[in-house]
C-alpha cells in the first residue's frame, strides 16, 4: 500500500468549505493535503444551490449562521476581485400579499437589524415593481446588500488558490477509516474508485470491459484532520469518534431558464420565508440565465439527484405565483443539490457546528451541518476553524501567501475592443467552439490544463461555460471530448462526463482513426 | 471596414444555394461567413443517401450534395471564410459611407447608406467588421435536448441527442455505446438507429409519443422495419437513471393527452438514450439583430421576398423553419436570392401587407406576408393527421387555391401555388382546412 508523506494538516472534503478552510490555511507555514471524493470540487452542494449571497437576516441572531453569514456577505466584493470569480452585489426582494406576510417581513427586518445585515427596508408595491418590473407582490422586504455569484468559479478559486500557495489536492479519494495512532498522528485509508486514469489502472481484465472498475487502497498521515466533508460530514465525525450527530438532507430541485429570460429579472424573488425553509424562488444568476426552486424534500440518500416530474410542474406552477415569465420554451435544464442539515432528536434543525473536541478526537476540526448560508460565509468559517485551531497551536505565517488568482478570461465578458486586442496577442481566442455561451478555444485549452489537474467534461464546463447555453452540448461537446483526448493523451474510453464511472464513449466506430 | 453587397451567414445548403443564385442574378460581391473548418453544415455528416431526389433526380449522401454546391461556389469564384464566427449583425443607419470610407469623395455626405448592416465575426485573424447591403441568414437549426425536453430523472452521461451522436460516429469516429434506446421518430433518430445497427450496437427501440411518427415513412421503411427494430407509439421516457453513465430508462405508455397511463411503466436498461425530439432554428443572431420571430416555426415572420421585418435581413432554411428535404431547403434560398438581388439593386422591394391567417389546423405557413402582385408557393404544415381533407385558401370568403389531401401528415410540408391573378383585394388571406 502507498503511503504519503506526513502531512500538517489533512482537509476532507474540498467543496467550498474544504477548498476555503485550504486557502485560509495556505496563510501559515503548513504541509496540507485535500481529500476530494470526486473528480473536481463542485460536485455536490458548492455547486448545487441557488448561487445567492445572503444578507444574513433569516438566521435568529445570536447563531454562527446569522454572525458568518454577515461577515462574509460583507467581504464578498475583496474575495472577488482577489480570486477573480464574477460577483453582483444586485440586491434580493421577499415578497408579500398578506398582513400575516408583513408581520413576518417586518420581524424579519428586525432580526437581520439585529444581526447587523444593513439597508434593509419594507418597500410597497410601487417601489417593488421599480426594482423588479414583473413581479407579483403587494410589498417586499428589500436586502440590498444581498447577491448572486457564479458558485462553480468561487470554488474552483479557492482551490486554485489554495493550490498556488502549496495546497496539495488529491481526487477520487474517498476516506473510508481513521485511526489515532499513539504517537498523535491520524492514519487516514481512502478508496479510489476511477479507473482509466492514465497510471492508476491496477486491474488487467481490461479486455472484455472497455471501462473496468478498480478499486485501489491509500494511506494518509496527518497532524490534523478536518472534517468539511459537506454531506458525508457526519459519516467522518463518526470515524473520529464524534458519534451522535444526526444530519439529514434537504434536497431541492431547480428548473434552468434561457438566458433570453435573465434581462426580466434584475435580483432575486423569493416569498416570505417560513422557520425553516426559504421557500421556491426564482433567481437572476451572474451569466444572464434564471433558475427556479428549489422544492425541499428530506432525504436520506445523498447520492440520488433525480429530478421528478412533480417536482418540476410544483416549481413551475409555484413560482409563477412571484414571476409570470415562467415558461417550458425556456428550460434548457433541471438540476438538485442536497444541504446537509444538523437535526435534534425532533428534528428541528440546528445551528452550524465547528468544534475541537480535545477530549475524544485532539487536532481534528469537526464541521457540522454546514448548509446555507455556507456558499456566503465560507470564508469565514474557515477562519473561525483556524481559530480554534490557534488555541492549541501557534502558527507561523507564510510569508510567501499570494491572495490573488487569476481566472480564465472570459471572452464574452469583453468589449468588441478587447476581444480585438486579445485575439491579436493569442489567436485561439478567435475560435469560437461553444456558440450559445461564445467560448473560445483558449479558454478551453486553459481549462483543459487547469491547475487542479481536473480532466473531465464537466471540468471543462465548470470553469468556462461551455456546454451550459441552450444547446447543451449539442454544437461543441464533440470538439471538447476530441480536445481532452488529445490535449491530455486520454484514449476515447478514458475521457469521462463527471463522475467515476460517468464514461461518455464506448469506442471507436473504427479500429483505424481517420479522424 | 470591409463593405460586401451580401453576406451570407452559414456556408451549409441554404448558404450555398443562396451564394450561388445571387451570383447568377448579378450579385457577385458576396461573403459566406461559416463557423466550421468546412462549408457543407449538418450534411457533413449525413453519409446516408437520399439526397437530391428532388433537385438532381439522383440519390445522394449528404457530402456528396453538399460538395455539388461547394464546388459551384469555387468555380463562380464566390469568397467564402470558413472557422469564422459571427457574433452580431446590427442594423445601423449611423454609418455614413464616408466614415467607413474616406477615399471615397464620389457620394455626399447625405445620401442615404446602403451598407447599414455591420457584421462583427471573428476568427484566428482576429476580429472583423463588415458592411453589408443585405445579410442572408442561413444558420440552420439546432436539436432540442433533454434539458428542454424536461424529462425526469438523474443527468448522466449516455444521453445523446441524435445529432451528436452522428456526429460522434461519422465525423470523429467513436462509439457513443451498445445498448441504445432511441426516442422520437425523427428522420435523424431513424437514420441513427439503423446507424447504430450497422455499426454492431443494439438498438432496442424507437419510441414516438405521437400517435404517428413524426418522420418521413421511407425512413420508417429503410431503417426501422428492414432491420426489425421496433417503433412504439404512443410511448415515452418517463425517467433517466444512473448517476454515472446511464443504466436504464423507464418508458410507458401515454393517453390522448400524451400523459404517462399509470402501471404501463417498464425498466429497461440500456447505456444510451439518443434524442430525435426536435429541432429549433437557430435564431440567436436574429433576434439580437431585432428579427421577429413567428413563435410557431421559431423562425422568422417573412414576406414573400424572405424578407424579415428587417429591412435587407433575409431568411431561408432551416433556420426560417424547419424542413423535411435538404432539397427543399436549397429551392427555398434561391427564391430568397431572387428578391435578395433584387433588393441589392434597388434598394428596396415592393411592400407585402396581405397577411396569412391560418386556421386551428395549421401549425404554420411561409411566408406569412404577401404582396398579391406575384404567384407565391405557400409551405404550411397540418398539426395532426388528417385524412380526406382539403386545405382551402380564400380571401374574404372566396377560394382562391386549394389542394385535396388523402392524407395529410404533420412530417411532411404542403406546398400550394397561389396565383396573383386570383387576388382582388388587399385583404387577410385565410388557410382552413375542410374535411
Amino acid at each position: 500500500m502507498k503511503q504519503e508523506q506526513l502531512y500538517d494538516v489533512l482537509i476532507i472534503g474540498g467543496g467550498m468549505i474544504g477548498s476555503a478552510i485550504a486557502r485560509e490555511m495556505s496563510r501559515y507555514k503548513l504541509k496540507i493535503g485535500v481529500l476530494e471524493k470526486n473528480l473536481d470540487v463542485c460536485y455536490e452542494t458548492s455547486g448545487r444551490n441557488s448561487a445567492v449571497v445572503h444578507g444574513g437576516f433569516a438566521y435568529d441572531t445570536g447563531t454562527l449562521k446569522a454572525r458568518l453569514c454577515v461577515e462574509g456577505n460583507q467581504m464578498m466584493e475583496e474575495l472577488s476581485q482577489e480570486l477573480d470569480f464574477s460577483f453582483k452585489r444586485c440586491g434580493k426582494v421577499l415578497v408579500g400579499n398578506t398582513e400575516e406576510e408583513m408581520e413576518t417581513l417586518e420581524r424579519t427586518l428586525k432580526q437581520g437589524e439585529k444581526n447587523g445585515s444593513t439597508g434593509l427596508e419594507i418597500i410597497d408595491e410601487e417601489r417593488l415593481h421599480e426594482l423588479v418590473p414583473a413581479v407579483v407582490g403587494k410589498f417586499a422586504l428589500f436586502s440590498p446588500n444581498s447577491g448572486i455569484l457564479d458558485p462553480f468559479a468561487y470554488t474552483i478559486a479557492l482551490a486554485e488558490n489554495a493550490h498556488a500557495n502549496g495546497v496539495d489536492y488529491f481526487f477520487d479519494r474517498e476516506v473510508t477509516d481513521i485511526i489515532r495512532k499513539e504517537d498523535g498522528t491520524y492514519l487516514l485509508t481512502v478508496c479510489e474508485k476511477n479507473v482509466s486514469r492514465p497510471g492508476n489502472v491496477l486491474s488487467t481484465n481490461t479486455t472484455s470491459n472497455p471501462h473496468p472498475s478498480t478499486h485501489k487502497k491509500q494511506e494518509f498521515t496527518c497532524r490534523w484532520v478536518v472534517n468539511a466533508a459537506g454531506l458525508g460530514c457526519g459519516k467522518i465525525s463518526e470515524m473520529l469518534g464524534i458519534k451522535g450527530y444526526k444530519i439529514i438532507g434537504s434536497k431541492g430541485d431547480y428548473i434552468i431558464l434561457d438566458k433570453r429570460t435573465g434581462a426580466l429579472l434584475p435580483m432575486p424573488v423569493y416569498p416570505v420565508p417560513s422557520n425553516t425553509y426559504m421557500g421556491i424562488h426564482v433567481t437572476n444568476t451572474i451569466d444572464g440565465n434564471v433558475t427556479v426552486g428549489p422544492n425541499a424534500e428530506l432525504v436520506t440518500d445523498f447520492e440520488y439527484y433525480g429530478v421528478p416530474q412533480e417536482s418540476m410542474d410544483y416549481l413551475a406552477e409555484s413560482a409563477s405565483n412571484l414571476w409570470p415569465h415562467i415558461h417550458k420554451s425556456d428550460y434548457i435544464r433541471n438540476y438538485s443539490g442536497i444541504l446537509p442539515k444538523w437535526v435534534d432528536e425532533n428534528g428541528a434543525i440546528q445551528d452550524f457546528k465547528i468544534e475541537i473536541l480535545d477530549s475524544i478526537a485532539p487536532n481534528a476540526i469537526n464541521l457540522i451541518g454546514i448548509e446555507s448560508p455556507g456558499l456566503t460565509a465560507a470564508v469565514p468559517i474557515a477562519r473561525y476553524a483556524i481559530n480554534l485551531m490557534k488555541e492549541r497551536e501557534e502558527l507561523e505565517e507564510n510569508p510567501e501567501f499570494n491572495p490573488k488568482r487569476n481566472g480564465i478570461k472570459r471572452f464574452s465578458e469583453l468589449t468588441t475592443d478587447e476581444k480585438s486586442q486579445l485575439i491579436k496577442d493569442n489567436p485561439d481566442y478567435g475560435e469560437v467552439i461553444c456558440r450559445c455561451e461564445m467560448v473560445t478555444k483558449s479558454e478551453i485549452l486553459q481549462a483543459i490544463h487547469n491547475p487542479l489537474g481536473v480532466s473531465t467534461l464537466t471540468g471543462v464546463k465548470y470553469r468556462t461555460r461551455t456546454m451550459m447555453g441552450r444547446c447543451q452540448g449539442g454544437y461543441c461537446q464533440m470538439r471538447l471530448e476530441q480536445m481532452i483526448e488529445e490535449e491530455l493523451e486520454k484514449k476515447e474510453t478514458e475521457v469521462l462526463y463527471g463522475r467515476q464511472g460517468s464514461w461518455v464513449l464506448s469506442g471507436k466506430v473504427r479500429e483505424v482513426d481517420y479522424s | 471596414m470591409k463593405k460586401v453587397d451580401a453576406i451570407i451567414i452559414g456556408g451549409g445548403p441554404a448558404g450555398l444555394a443562396a451564394a450561388i443564385e445571387l451570383h447568377k442574378n448579378g450579385i457577385t460581391d458576396i461573403l459566406i461567413l461559416e463557423r466550421e473548418k468546412q462549408m457543407g453544415g449538418i450534411l457533413r455528416q449525413c453519409i446516408h443517401d437520399g439526397f437530391g431526389l428532388t433537385r438532381f433526380k439522383t440519390t445522394l449522401s449528404g457530402p456528396e450534395y453538399a460538395q455539388r454546391f461547394i464546388d459551384e461556389v469555387i468555380k463562380l469564384y464566390i469568397p467564402f471564410k470558413t472557422d469564422t464566427t459571427v457574433l452580431e449583425i446590427a442594423d445601423d443607419q449611423t454609418y455614413s459611407d464616408d466614415q467607413a470610407n474616406s477615399n471615397n469623395q464620389t457620394k455626399s455626405a447625405n445620401q442615404p447608406n446602403t451598407y447599414n448592416k455591420i457584421i462583427t465575426a471573428v476568427s484566428k485573424d482576429g476580429l472583423i467588421q463588415y458592411q453589408a447591403k443585405a445579410v442572408i441568414l442561413t444558420m440552420g437549426c439546432r436539436e432540442r435536448t433533454r434539458g428542454a425536453l424536461a424529462i425526469p430523472g438523474e443527468r448522466p452521461a449516455g444521453v445523446f441527442t441524435a445529432g451528436v451522436a452522428q456526429a460522434y460516429m461519422n465525423l470523429y469516429n467513436r462509439m457513443p455505446g451498445k445498448e441504445i434506446v432511441i426516442l422520437g421518430s425523427g428522420d435523424i433518430g431513424m437514420i441513427m438507429a439503423r446507424r447504430f445497427t450497422l455499426e454492431g450496437a443494439h438498438v432496442q427501440a424507437v419510441l414516438e409519443i405521437q400517435p404517428v411518427p413524426s418522420g418521413l415513412p421511407r425512413n420508417i421503411q429503410q431503417c426501422l422495419n428492414d432491420y426489425e427494430i421496433p417503433l412504439y407509439l404512443n410511448h415515452t421516457v418517463t425517467e433517466i437513471h444512473g448517476n454515472a453513465r446511464l443504466t436504464g430508462v423507464t418508458v410507458a405508455k401515454v393517453d390522448e393527452h400524451l400523459k404517462p397511463i399509470d402501471g404501463t411503466q417498464q425498466y429497461n436498461s440500456c447505456d444510451t438514450l439518443i434524442l430525435s425530439v426536435g429541432l429549433i432554428p437557430e435564431n440567436e443572431l436574429s433576434i439580437d439583430a431585432g428579427v421577429l420571430l413567428d413563435q410557431r416555426t421559431k423562425g422568422a415572420i417573412i414576406d414573400e421576398h424572405f424578407q424579415t421585418n428587417v429591412e435587407g435581413l433575409f431568411a431561408a432554411g432551416n433556420v426560417l423553419h424547419v424542413h423535411d428535404l435538404v432539397d427543399f431547403v436549397s429551392m427555398e434560398a434561391e427564391k430568397l436570392a431572387e428578391s435578395a438581388a433584387v433588393y441589392i439593386k434597388e434598394g428596396k422591394l415592393p411592400n407585402c401587407s396581405i397577411e396569412i391567417k391560418t386556421d386551428h389546423n395549421i401549425g404554420h405557413t411561409i411566408p406569412q406576408k404577401i404582396s398579391g402582385n406575384q404567384d407565391v408557393n405557400l409551405s404550411l404544415r397540418v398539426k395532426s393527421l388528417l385524412k380526406n381533407c382539403k386545405i382551402v385558401i380564400c380571401q374574404n370568403g372566396v377560394e382562391i387555391a386549394s389542394r385535396k389531401m388523402k392524407k395529410a401528415l404533420p412530417a411532411e410540408m404542403i406546398y400550394i401555388p397561389i396565383k396573383a391573378n386570383k387576388i382582388k383585394t388587399m385583404d387577410y388571406l385565410e388557410v382552413k382546412v375542410e374535411c
